[in-house]
């Protein structure tokens, strides 16, 4: 069974990391990410084509993780393969002994680096859930039986700061009711909405795991700001780390108050470190997550 | 209707030039191109004017009814064809069905003169916007009458996506999601409750290419009601 879900089932406060693999075949950053990340984390997302820009597949880089002693969650957007594709990765994925998925839609071809390029959704995240429930009871989307089946944890991604509320929150209830046992969060600035979206998935039965940001600096709150879609650094958050002599050591403190501010409501936190690998493990010690 | 805009003219030129066109003919367009103004009379003479100014003749000219209908468009070259016999292409303002039907009316080489972009709606004159794809397997039952499949910019039928920002959606910015609108309309119509996410699309209703035969209809096969896909 995946740890991430024994983890969960137990009670424990889980940590997810994210590793992104390389634009090329050279793993050693990717490696020396997941050395960094792996033992202070419960699993680590490995994210597909992320921003819709090409990077090698989440699938053989998931078995990198896998191989390198720690567990993978296999990220699978709905914009890049129709759904025979999207089926046969997911049983390449549970031959690779990749135990859990996440499932998004992906962002716009358009937003990336080949705009020319088609975008697929073929099926859109619920429907993927879906199919993602009916491998794990043994029959693909047609309904033929799978000689041997799979035994996925799937996941969603879920954002409680984003309005209409209502229906965000319809909309997390749907990919609950398709599938999704584990909902990892976009960033948090507002741990009341964050506490509102937890009750509400916990009585769905899902669990919560809280996006956490490293705002490494000024440049990365522009960017996030202007180029990535669904979230927005709020002015006080921002201006912290704007006005800050040390923005670096002003985003490590924010981060570690996050985490406690988390952990009081969620079920874990899901760390985006934005290139500042190295100091996830301090701040998890610092936040009394890990020893 | 078939929304066309005007295309390249470079690339005009160039298809004229690579087989050494001397003289061309130009056929419009009496229907959805003249309602677009890329292929009624005006811009027929527009392009004329533009061809004579590359120093070709231009042989006649028309704008028939309209030009994707087969028979319409055999009788409109029977009428011109001295025009067009003596011509070494034919240039036709039209939407891409209209230059097909253009080229098996004619043993000439006929070129594209516009791009053709949607099947539109005419919001108010010369403003269209796109909200139908023809997928052959139509969901506005189940969306409120807004075509997510065409107005959401990732076709989405169950949405919104993770882009969503307050109401807004991630790619046309400017735009409310679709999937909150349709949210929004469902619920003021008391429809929220009963709508359970829509199942992945049956793609084999859009497979290309489309046909039907009304005729066969009136003979009861009702195979000839969607594409080509779906015949066994
Ligand atoms: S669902 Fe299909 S047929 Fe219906 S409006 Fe949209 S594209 Fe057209
Ligand atoms: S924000 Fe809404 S309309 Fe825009 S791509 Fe996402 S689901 Fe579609």
């Amino acid at each position: 069974m995946s740890r991430l879900r024994s983890a969960l089932e137990a009670g424990e406060f889980v940590v997810t990391g994210e590793i992104a693999p390389p634009l090329g075949t050279d793993l050693s950053a990717m490696r020396r990410a997941i050395e960094i990340l792996g033992p202070v984390s419960t699993a680590l997302n490995v994210t597909d084509n992320q921003g819709a820009t090409l990077h090698l597949s989440s699938l053989a880089a998931s078995r990198v993780v896998v191989d390198m002693g720690f567990e993978p969650i296999f990220q699978q957007t709905c914009r890049d393969r129709n759904r025979l594709a999207l089926q046969s990765d997911l049983l390449a994925a549970a031959t690779l002994d990749l135990k859990n998925v996440l499932v998004v839609t992906g962002d716009d071809p358009r937003g990336g680096d080949h705009p020319q390029a088609k975008g697929v959704f073929d099926l859109d995240s619920t429907q993927l859930l879906e199919v993602v429930s009916g491998m794990n009871d043994g029959h693909d989307m047609t309904g033929r039986p799978l000689k041997g089946g799979c035994d996925f944890f799937a996941g969603a991604a879920m954002f409680p700061e984003a309005e209409p509320w209502d229906i965000q929150i319809g909309r997390a209830l749907e990919k609950a009711q398709a599938g999704a046992r584990f909902f990892q969060t976009q960033a948090i600035f507002d741990f009341d909405k964050l506490a509102r979206a937890t009750q509400a998935m916990h009585d769905a039965g899902s669990y919560v795991i809280a996006g956490v940001l490293l705002l490494r600096s000024p440049k990365v709150i522009d960017f996030i700001n202007a180029k990535l879609a669904g979230l927005m650094i709020p002015d006080d958050i921002a201006s912290r780390i704007r006005d800050a002599d040390d923005p670096t050591e002003a985003a490590i403190q924010l981060a570690i108050e996050q985490v406690r501010a988390a952990r009081g409501i969620a079920d874990g936190v899901h760390v985006m470190p934005l290139g500042l690998d190295d100091a996830v493990p301090r701040i998890l010690r610092e936040a009394g997550v890990v020893a | 209707m078939i929304i066309t805009r005007p295309r390249d003219w470079a690339r005009i030129r160039a298809n004229l030039d690579e087989i050494g066109a001397k003289k061309v003919f130009i056929m419009g367009c009496g229907e959805c191109a003249t309602m677009s103004h890329t292929g009624g009379q005006p811009e027929v003479l527009q392009a004329k004017v533009a061809l004579e100014q590359q120093g070709r003749e231009v042989t006649g000219w028309s704008v028939g009814d309209v030009a994707c209908h087969s028979g319409g468009q055999r009788l409109e070259v029977r009428k011109h064809h001295g025009e067009i016999e003596s011509a070494d292409a034919v240039l036709v303002l039209a939407c891409g069905a209209g230059v097909q039907t253009m080229a098996d009316a004619v043993d000439k080489p006929v070129f594209p003169g516009l791009e053709s972009v949607f099947l539109g709606n005419v919001v108010r004159h010369g403003q269209f916007e796109e909200r139908c794809q023809m997928c052959g397997d139509c969901v506005l039952d189940r969306t409120a009458g807004i075509c997510p499949v065409t107005t959401c910019p990732k076709g989405l039928l169950n949405g919104p996506c993770g882009g969503m920002w307050m109401g807004k959606c991630e790619v046309l910015t400017d735009r409310e999601c679709v999937h909150v609108r349709i949210r929004r309309r469902l619920a003021e119509q008391g429809r929220a409750k009963t709508a359970a996410p829509l199942p992945p699309k049956d793609y084999s209703k859009k497979l290309k290419p489309g046909q039907l035969d009304l005729r066969d209809r009136a003979l009861g096969h009702e195979k000839a009601d969607t594409g080509t896909g779906s015949d066994s």
